[in-house]
């Protein structure tokens, strides 16, 4: 058994009916891609819970975590937006990782500093998300990502707001701490260079199925017509 | 009626007014309060009445009381659009007269009924009754017996008043305490106090919470009994008559002067104290006739209980205690 | 109002002096001035006609009124805003509650039915002989509920003002980013977390404005504080402001209280506003949105529990008034005086929120672009200039009116238009409550795309303003007819016999001791309402959009 098992789970959105079947290995980055509404982010909605499947299971490490709530899941998910909230500074946002309620032990307090050293943004713990760039920002995120230690991350679309040298330099932190951490990670993405810089698998996902699996150099040279559209060559 | 034709008409109604004015008929404008002309009030019968002899069209324009109408009558003064005034009363005729905008009325009155004698040259009455607590038998089997009784009673019944401020009978039972206890007022006041449930803003308030049930007692007048004979067929309801008297209250009519329709308006006022209007009163506004209408008077009125004193200050006087009375009221009653 | 303010150059915006504004702008602007023209004329005519002098009230008297106006108002709101969070909170946590839409529906009656109704409706649960006191006697208790003084009076205005205040918060919780949701449950965040994260934010930007509207309801309150407050001692400003203009015919005296009463509540709602930060409150399209936090039996629990008290003590006297309506129905009116006064109510309520919806829409335009513009505080003057029907006193409006119309005009001609107008006047501070923050939203989507791609005028309107806009421009509508609908005031100040609606027909019947046939006549006004209500929003509002 795979790590991450997406076993015949089912969802209905609009008139979309989806089916998936996806198994994840330990330690790998996994790129989702396919076209606008074929259901990317409705599958990592489905793993990190907050959407519930109508039928099948997912396993994570052996454990059916498919009734689990969403902070009971060994995931944790970053979005494109939203991932700070607005009033709360850079330190209350990462803290939030620790405690849901932000009652912060002094080493507590200390672990979010080195969180924020690990993503470069030492001297920043005062600011507000408004005083940040997009790339601080999900940095920020990413911070406390790392401190909830859960050991699958997902990302969804989480970069796709930054530019190319950004966006590479976001990839190489998540493939740093991938290594560090032992990390699975998940990313829906546009971007097929972006799959091929970052993920060791990819899965092409259209109208609400994964159609093929597997390296992502051996997915995106595949000749089936859908991926070929979508890739436009 | 069809569906179509309560349509059109309605249409007509809201969008045409103007246009239902410009018939050939000179309009005469009566302002009153609009539960006068509602249709339960004596309002269209009077206007059918009326128009059957007078080739003459009635204009109602129905403000919310009588001292909306006065105050609309003091912003309008000479440029006021009205003939006739109807609905004030006795408490309020010595301001509307200092206005200057009334007309003597001109009309024979001797042969009005009255528990006094009627001498005033602008207004003409045309309905009266007393102010009285009415109480539900069911509720209160030893009523008080006097005024003297509720005010000083201890453990009294609960009471449901109205404010002097806002309301005719709220007014009168100031003047009623007022001419009771002059001097003394305040200390009947506060001895009535706590039998106070509440002081509601008008009199279709008190009335309905007192048949809602929240209290035994309301103010209203002694003809109000006679409602719920007649309609609802009950005796449930009883109004007190005092040994100290209850006060009365006259409602009056008025032309202003100055009227285009000066002979119309006057014929208008005769018209409302003849038999055949005066007939139409008690069973509307649930008010005494001001003149002897015989067997026209329902039984259920001539068995009401009625009052040995009738008591009722002079306009003038009743004016010159107003705001003073009513101080002391507020006073008594705040603390 | 200074022109020059408005023509002073923007920090933003290229199209900066008057020439370059649209034309909806100037419109509004133009609606504003009238308003603001208006309400300094009558108040001018009014202080005029009084001779400058004013007699007759004792600072000691007006004293003890202020302090007493502002002590039940203070504590109506607080109240108030006390059970509309947590309502507002039980119910975007639950959005499939069962009859929640009902729910919803039944928050637009109270707001409009008759004051005397509402407190019959009010004092048949918690009076003397009410409900509660049937439901203790039943249980072999002699206690007994008085709510004559203080109580009553803040009971009544909760059932008068609770519902708006939930229809006017709800839609700010869907202006939530459905991720911050995602990121609480993720979190693991619970109730309380979620409250003090999530939704104190919101509630600190969306209470300020909810609790002004609520505040100027019941500090202009009077048959209320009369008939429940038990005594003199519950005299508010607005009956001192009725004895001067109505009793005492002190026109100056009235002038100057009601004056007091705009400077306090214009006051407080500029200050608000100024400390307040101005932001666009999102989507109003979507009332449903998952919720993470409401799926636990417990916090369903907590909800079901909430919704279920709040929908009791909104529903139990409206209840009380249907047992009424249909135990009166053998001394109804006629079918022809009813259907006659139905039909006016209607046409009259339709018409009063068609111009209502229309003035706030120009108005609502006019604020968003002077915003836009930075002009700021012109803006604010024009949020103010369309509430005044909430400031000022009616008994000010209407007495002003007659007595500027006197030897002019023939107002009574005009009833008609006036009631029309006069309604759409009152109406308006809600239509701003509704249109004001989504219009925000929508500008700060649309304007910068709408600009780039050159779609102006009528086809913005048709292709981009309408749709996203129609659904508040429904609630909008609705609202304003329905405040119309139950109008009071407006059409007894013109007292023209041909114009009866049910409203004064039920007046009527209980000036001629027709307490049974006036229930009925409630009855059928509210249910018109209810309907006239929920098919006017749906119908102009269209589906909810998921």
């Amino acid at each position: 058994m795979s790590y991450i098992e997406i076993k015949g789970v089912e969802f209905t959105y609009e008139d979309l009916r989806m089916h998936f079947d996806l198994s994840v290995e330990r330690g790998e980055v996994m790129a989702v891609i396919g076209p606008s509404g074929a259901g990317k982010s409705t599958l990592l909605a489905l793993v990190g819970g907050f959407e519930a499947a109508l039928a099948g299971r997912i396993f994570i490490g052996g454990a059916d975590i498919t009734d689990l709530a969403p902070d009971a899941r060994p995931v944790t998910t970053l979005f494109q937006d939203h991932n700070l909230f607005a009033h709360l500074n850079v330190i209350q946002n990462v803290g939030l990782g620790l405690h849901p309620g932000l009652r912060l032990t002094p080493s507590e307090r200390e672990q979010v500093s080195w969180a924020l050293g690990e993503v470069g943004l030492t001297g920043f713990e005062e600011r507000l998300p408004g005083q940040l760039s997009g790339g601080e920002r999900q940095r920020v995120a990413i911070a406390r990502c790392i401190l909830r230690k859960r050991p699958v991350l997902m990302l969804d679309e989480a970069f796709a707001a930054l530019g190319p040298a950004l966006r590479r330099e976001m990839l190489e932190l998540v493939l740093s701490l991938r290594t560090q951490k032992g990390l699975t990670v998940l990313m829906v993405t546009h971007d097929p260079a972006d799959a091929l810089f970052a993920a060791d698998h990819t899965a092409f996902i259209a109208i609400g199925k994964v159609i093929t699996s597997g390296p992502t150099a051996a997915v995106l040279a595949s000749q089936h017509p859908t991926i070929r559209d979508y890739l436009g060559t | 009626m069809q569906l179509r034709d309560l349509l059109l008409s309605t249409l007509l109604a809201t969008a045409a007014i103007p246009a239902a004015w410009a018939d050939e008929k000179p309009v005469l404008t009566v302002y009153t309060y609009n539960s006068f002309t509602s249709e339960w009030g004596p309002g269209p019968v009077l206007e059918k009445a009326f128009e059957a002899t007078c080739a003459c069209d009635i204009n109602w324009v129905a403000l919310e009381d009588g001292a909306a109408l006065l105050a609309r009558l003091k912003l309008e003064g000479k440029n006021t659009k009205a003939d006739v005034v109807l609905g004030l009363d006795t408490n309020l005729t010595a301001e509307a007269k200092a206005t200057g905008l009334f007309a003597p009325h001109g009309t024979d009155v001797s042969a009005l009924k009255l528990p006094i004698t009627w001498a005033d040259a602008d207004f003409v009455p045309y309905d009266w009754g007393y102010f009285a607590f009415v109480y539900d038998s069911e509720k209160l089997k030893d009523p008080p017996k006097s005024l003297a009784d509720l005010v000083d009673g201890k453990d009294g019944p609960k009471v449901l008043l109205e404010d002097p401020r806002t309301s005719t009978p709220g007014l009168g039972l100031v003047m009623w305490m007022g001419e009771v206890y002059g001097e003394k007022a305040a200390a009947a006041w506060a001895g009535l106090k706590p039998k106070i449930l509440t002081v509601s803003k008008g009199w279709s308030e008190a009335y309905g919470l007192f048949t809602q049930g929240e209290a035994p007692l309301v103010l209203s007048y002694t003809t109000s009994p006679a409602y719920h004979q007649i309609v609802e067929k009950t005796d449930r309801y009883k109004a007190l008559v005092f040994p100290e008297g209850n006060y009365m209250q006259v409602e009056v009519a008025g032309a202003i002067a100055g009227s285009a329709h000066a002979d119309l308006a006057k014929s208008f006022l005769a018209f409302l104290i003849s038999p055949e209007a005066q007939k139409v009163i008690p069973t509307t506004n649930y008010m005494y006739p001001v003149r002897d209408i015989g067997a026209d008077l329902p039984p259920e009125f001539t068995a009401l209980p009625v009052p040995e004193k009738s008591l009722l200050l002079p306009a003038d006087e009743a004016a010159k205690h107003r705001d003073d009375w009513i101080k002391t009221w507020v006073e008594a009653v705040s603390q | 109002m200074s022109m020059a303010a408005g023509s002073r150059p923007s920090r933003r915006g290229p199209a900066t002096g008057i020439a370059g504004w649209p034309a909806t702008v100037l419109t509004g602007c133009g609606l504003a001035a009238v308003l603001v023209v208006a309400a300094v004329a009558v108040f001018a005519l009014l202080l005029q006609a009084g001779g400058g002098e004013i007699a007759g009230i004792s600072t000691y008297y007006l004293g003890k009124v202020l302090a007493f106006t502002l002590w039940q108002a203070l504590l109506s709101v607080l109240l108030t805003l006390l059970a509309a969070i947590p309502a507002t909170r039980a119910l975007a946590r639950q959005p499939h509650f069962p009859g929640r839409s009902w729910l919803l529906q039944l928050c637009a009656l109270p707001m409009v039915m008759p004051t005397i109704v509402g407190i019959f409706g009010v004092v048949a649960v918690f009076g003397g002989s009410g409900y509660l006191t049937a439901a203790a006697t039943a249980f072999g208790s002699d206690w007994r509920p008085h709510i004559y003084g203080l109580p009553g009076i803040l009971i009544a205005h909760v059932f008068f003002n609770l519902p708006l205040a939930i229809r006017l918060l709800l839609p700010a919780y869907a202006a939530v980013p459905a991720e911050s949701w995602r990121l609480a449950a993720q979190l693991g965040m619970r109730g309380r977390d979620v409250f003090r994260f999530i939704e104190m934010p919101l509630l600190r930007q969306q209470l300020p404005g909810i609790a002004i509207i609520v505040f100027m309801l019941c500090f202009t309150t009077f048959a209320v504080a009369l008939t429940l407050g038990g005594g003199p001692a519950a005299t508010t400003l607005e009956v001192a402001i009725y004895q001067a203009l109505r009793f005492d015919f002190d026109l100056g005296l009235g002038a100057m209280l009601a004056l007091l009463q705009v400077v306090l509540c214009a006051g407080g709602a500029w200050t608000v506003w100024r400390t307040g930060r101005e932001m666009a409150m999102g989507s109003v399209t979507r009332l449903i949105i998952r919720r993470y936090d409401g799926a636990s039996n417990a916090s369903r629990l907590v909800d079901y529990s909430l919704i279920l008290l709040v929908s009791l003590f909104l529903a139990l006297p409206m209840a009380a008034l249907v047992q009424k309506g249909l135990s009166g129905l053998h001394a109804a009116a006629s079918v022809a005086s009813l259907s006659k006064a139905a039909l006016i109510s209607m046409a009259l309520g339709l018409s009063g929120g068609a111009v209502a919806t229309l003035c706030g829409y120009l108005l609502a335009q006019a604020r968003q672009s002077l915003m836009l513009l930075g002009h700021r505080r012109m803006a604010m003057l024009i949020g103010l200039a369309g509430r005044l029907g909430l400031f000022v006193s009616p008994m000010v409006i209407g007495t002003g009116i007659f007595l500027a119309a006197s030897g002019r005009i023939d107002l009574y001609d005009l009833a008609v238009p006036g009631v029309i107008l006069l309604n759409a006047v009152m109406a308006l501070p809600f239509v701003l409550g509704l249109l004001e923050p989504a219009m925000a939203t929508a500008a700060e989507r649309h304007d910068k795309l709408c600009a780039a791609l050159g779609i102006k005028g009528w086809h913005r309107w048709r292709e981009i303003d309408w749709p996203t806009l129609r659904r508040p421009l429904g609630s909008a509508f609705a609202f304003a007819s329905v405040i119309a609908m139950g109008d009071l005031g407006a059409i007894a100040l013109f007292g023209s016999q041909d114009l009866t609606n049910l409203t004064l027909l039920l007046y009527g019947q209980l000036g001629a001791y027709r307490l049974d046939g006036a229930a009925s006549t409630a009855l059928l006004l509210l249910a018109l309402t209810l309907a006239t209500y929920a098919i006017l929003e749906r119908w102009v509002g269209g589906r909810e959009l998921h």
